[in-house]
């Protein structure tokens, strides 16, 4: 067996906190060899991240290395110092971020981020980097590869962005890349482009790679070995085949339990009566654009209807339409058999509390100088009159519904975690006593683990409280678990609306076909079959 | 507000202490410097020797003695008495004219941001159109038009310092009021003025203290030169400005008297800063645990 690539050695790394170091990285070792691809595999705050900059030779400020060693083609970097390790950076080892958009200068045109290392260090001239450049955007299947350099990151779509920082990466023929959630940020029918492109240029190139993701279906597609990671340390690792087959740890067991996410065992629930919310002929429009058309859609009393389309198809504006925050062009807004205001100003509050919304991330949905004691008492002030006493009583009884500690009220949203902050989001609802909540997205910016629990808790909380949901989401998985009924969206229209059975069995529309076809199986050769399906 | 509250007061105590601990050591001398004016403003009273307006010596001009430490005025008042008096009507005029022009700034910064279009179209042009005009002999032209009064001096002062306090809380509260949790607020069925106190507000406000130890410098010096000009505190009353005006004389034979009043304003307007600059600090670091 040839050398590996790279060799880390009973890694640790703390990290600092509070004035104290804590370990999050606890005695890791792995190694990559030529043409491998490992897939490194956890929850958030697993250590996936740090142990992929480790890679590189780069701590994030605020860590250290307390013990071990990570050898790169036979060099240890942690020996040398920060400005030898800077030198394997971009030409040795490079590393593709999560959000391409966050990585690439606005200001600058792509091609000259993407030669930069390459002139820099990289021993090319500016000449022969262009060229080089251009011959990974084919390969990468990028449009227009001789003059796609030339635009600005804003001018190309975010799937074609992320591409393009694979081309930067592969620019100076490194030995080793390291991919940190490359395409956690994008639809899924992104994903599958992006996948694809990557799964390419690893073979083409035959560059080594450590793959790291939350994400189990998409290592299975990518990774020939996979090491699971938990709490700093590595709990299980085996070839993709085996991991999937016949996971060993519990841990390991655990997190594929989680990925098939309960499937409602119920059934849809009984539509009685009159639909609570009823849209006819709905239109909306910034500006000159048009969002949305003709969308007529119902919502039953305890019912949950599953909104799905990728990123700009208009989901989300028709939930702020509900909600009365943005002023519908045309159609009617039918509520319990009242119409509706079309502004929220113009809504009485007795109707303005039986519609909440929940929004995608908590982080921004919460004011971060308020306590969450604040947070829940204020709708419990402004639609119940609760004061003193009988508002901290419901505050408390709030935080117990979305299982979380009474003594969470004292804190900022600063000091809670990811998930539990979108549990507060959902009890702020939950305190109006609402009989529709919208939830826009609101599992997409947590992982795996934590959307499987909160997900849990909707549902239990529907079948005590009885409100109906309208899922806004991209995430098929999550339909599959909570809806009882599907409406597709395409560019501002529905293309198709009915019993979730019916929409998820063929026949299907041809853009519901493209949507459930990119949502990666829990299976090696997914991938393959795809790509295979568009050769024939 | 909250019976809850009540409790975590004791902790919230110990940890202002210890912000004050750990404090830089030029915010620690800003902070004793401005206590000791602060001080000085409240009881000058009982640490004057003499009155404010009380002649005390026939003879103008007198040197340092024991008697009278700085000497006399042009009146033969006691310098060191019209100082200290001076404090106290320098530093609370300025304060009020902050705190007015504070409130009037913020309240419409943050209500334009919110409410936007023609609104905040309107207002800002009107500042904008405010803040063109050099602001000293804008001031010195209305006080001629409506006469020089201290409410005149405070209201006037207040109004053109607002147009600063205007355009960083409309400049902050516009990146606040795109966060979701106000439009959270809006869903909810919020009015306009309960989502800028309570929603914006609290993430703007050190931003806004920062500011207000500015302006409140600014104020000071305004007042102190319009005093200068003739046209600010009207005599008898002590005020720091004037008495340099006054008392200019003595320069020419080489007595520093007059220069007191002017290291007392150039003093606290630097401790002030001091303190200003390490909250600014704070305010753009960590701010909710440090």
């Amino acid at each position: 067996m040839p050398d590996p690539v790279i060799r880390i050695d009973n890694l640790h790394i703390d990290a600092r906190a509070n004035d104290a170091w804590s370990a999050i990285v606890r005695g890791v070792s792995l190694a990559v060899h030529p043409g491998e691809v490992l897939g490194l595999v956890g929850e958030s705050g697993a250590g996936k991240s740090t142990i992929g900059l480790a890679a590189l030779g780069y701590l994030r400020p605020g860590a250290r290395v307390s013990g071990g060693s990570v050898h790169l083609l036979g060099q240890d970097l942690l020996a040398l110092p920060e400005s030898e390790r800077r030198r394997f950076r971009g030409t040795q080892v490079a590393y593709v971020a999560q959000s391409a958009q966050a990585a690439f200068n606005p200001v600058h045109r792509l091609m000259d981020q993407i030669v930069a290392v390459a002139v820099d260090r990289g021993g090319l001239t500016r000449a022969e980097a262009e060229e080089r450049a251009v011959t990974l955007f084919t390969a990468l299947r990028l449009p227009d590869p001789a003059q796609f350099g030339d635009r600005y990151p804003h001018q190309v779509s975010g799937g074609q962005l992320q591409r393009a920082m694979v081309a930067m990466a592969l620019i100076c023929n490194p030995a080793l890349i390291v991919f940190d959630e490359p395409t956690t940020a994008l639809d899924v029918t992104t994903q599958v482009e992006v996948l694809i492109s990557i799964r390419k240029v690893i073979q083409d190139f035959g560059v080594a790679a450590i793959y790291i993701t939350h994400d189990l279906a998409v290592v299975a597609q990518i990774a020939h070995r996979v090491a699971v990671l938990r709490h700093g340390a590595v709990v299980e690792e085996a070839p993709i085949a085996r991991i999937m087959d016949a996971p060993q740890h519990p841990y390991t067991r655990s997190l594929w339990a989680v990925h098939e996410l309960p499937v409602d065992a119920a059934g849809a629930h009984d539509r009685k009566g009159a639909p609570l919310l009823d849209i006819r002929d709905l239109a909306a429009r910034y500006k000159q654009f048009q969002v949305l058309t003709d969308i007529s859609l119902q919502v039953g009393r305890g019912e949950t209807v599953a909104l799905v389309g990728e990123s700009g198809s208009g989901k989300s504006t028709l939930g702020r339409v509900i909600v009365g925050l943005k002023e519908p062009a045309a159609g009617t807004l039918t509520y319990d058999g009242q119409p509706l205001a079309p502004t929220v100003a113009r809504r009485p509050l007795p109707t303005i509390r039986r519609i909440q919304i929940i929004y995608q991330s908590a982080d921004t949905a919460l004011n971060p100088r308020h306590s969450v004691r604040r947070i829940l008492g204020r709708p419990l002030t402004l639609y119940h009159g609760l004061r003193g006493a009988r508002r901290e009583a419901r505050v408390q009884e709030l935080l117990r519904l979305v299982e979380m500690e009474p003594t969470h009220a004292d804190r900022l949203p600063g000091q809670l975690s990811g998930g539990q902050k979108q549990r507060v989001a959902i009890a702020r609802a939950l305190a109006a006593e609402p009989e529709l909540i919208i939830c826009d997205e609101i599992t997409s910016a947590l992982d795996k683990v934590v959307q499987a629990e909160v997900l849990r808790m909707l549902l239990v909380l529907q079948a005590r409280l009885g409100v109906s949901f309208l899922f806004i989401t991209h995430d098929i998985e999550v339909v599959r678990a909570v809806a009882d009924r599907v409406v597709v969206m395409q560019a501002g229209r529905i293309v198709e609306q009915g019993e979730k059975a019916r929409v998820f069995a063929p026949p299907h529309e041809p853009y519901t076909e493209t949507l459930l076809a990119s949502v990666p199986e829990m299976a090696v050769g997914w991938l393959d079959r795809i790509i295979a399906g568009r050769a024939a | 507000m909250d019976a809850t509250a009540r409790p975590v007061s004791t902790p919230r105590l110990t940890r202002f202490l210890h912000l004050l601990r750990s404090a830089p050591l030029t915010a620690q001398f800003g902070m004793v410097v401005t206590l000791a004016y602060a001080l000085v403003a409240l009881f000058a009273p009982l640490i004057a020797p003499y009155g404010e307006v009380e002649v005390v010596s026939r003879v103008p001009f007198d040197g340092w003695s024991a008697e009278h430490l700085l000497g006399t005025d042009q009146l033969g008042r006691d310098f060191l008495s019209r100082l200290i008096y001076g404090a106290r009507n320098s530093i609370s005029i300025a304060l009020i004219t902050t705190i007015l022009s504070l409130t009037l700034g913020c309240l419409l910064g943050m209500f334009a941001a919110l409410v936007g279009g023609l609104v905040d179209q309107v207002l800002s042009r009107i500042v904008d159109a405010l803040m063109s005009v050099p602001e000293l002999i804008f001031i010195l032209m209305i006080l001629s038009i409506l006469g020089g009064s201290i409410l005149n001096l405070i209201l006037i002062i207040a109004v053109l310092t607002s147009t600063r306090f205007y355009r960083i809380s409309r400049a902050a509260a516009l990146n606040v009021a795109s966060l979701d949790f106000v439009e959270a607020a809006r869903a909810r069925g919020e009015g306009s003025l309960w989502i800028a106190v309570n929603e914006i507000l609290p993430n703007i406000l050190p931003l806004i203290l920062s500011e207000l130890g500015m302006r409140f410098c600014f104020i000071f010096l305004n007042i102190a030169a319009l005093s200068f000009l003739g046209v600010g505190i009207q005599p008898p009353t002590a005020e720091w400005g004037s008495m340099v005006r006054d008392n200019a004389a003595l320069i020419n034979m080489g007595n520093v008297t007059p220069l007191i009043p002017a290291a007392a304003i150039a003093l606290l307007a630097i401790a002030v800063n001091f303190v200003v600059d390490w909250m600014l600090n704070r305010a753009s670091g960590l701010s909710e645990e440090a």
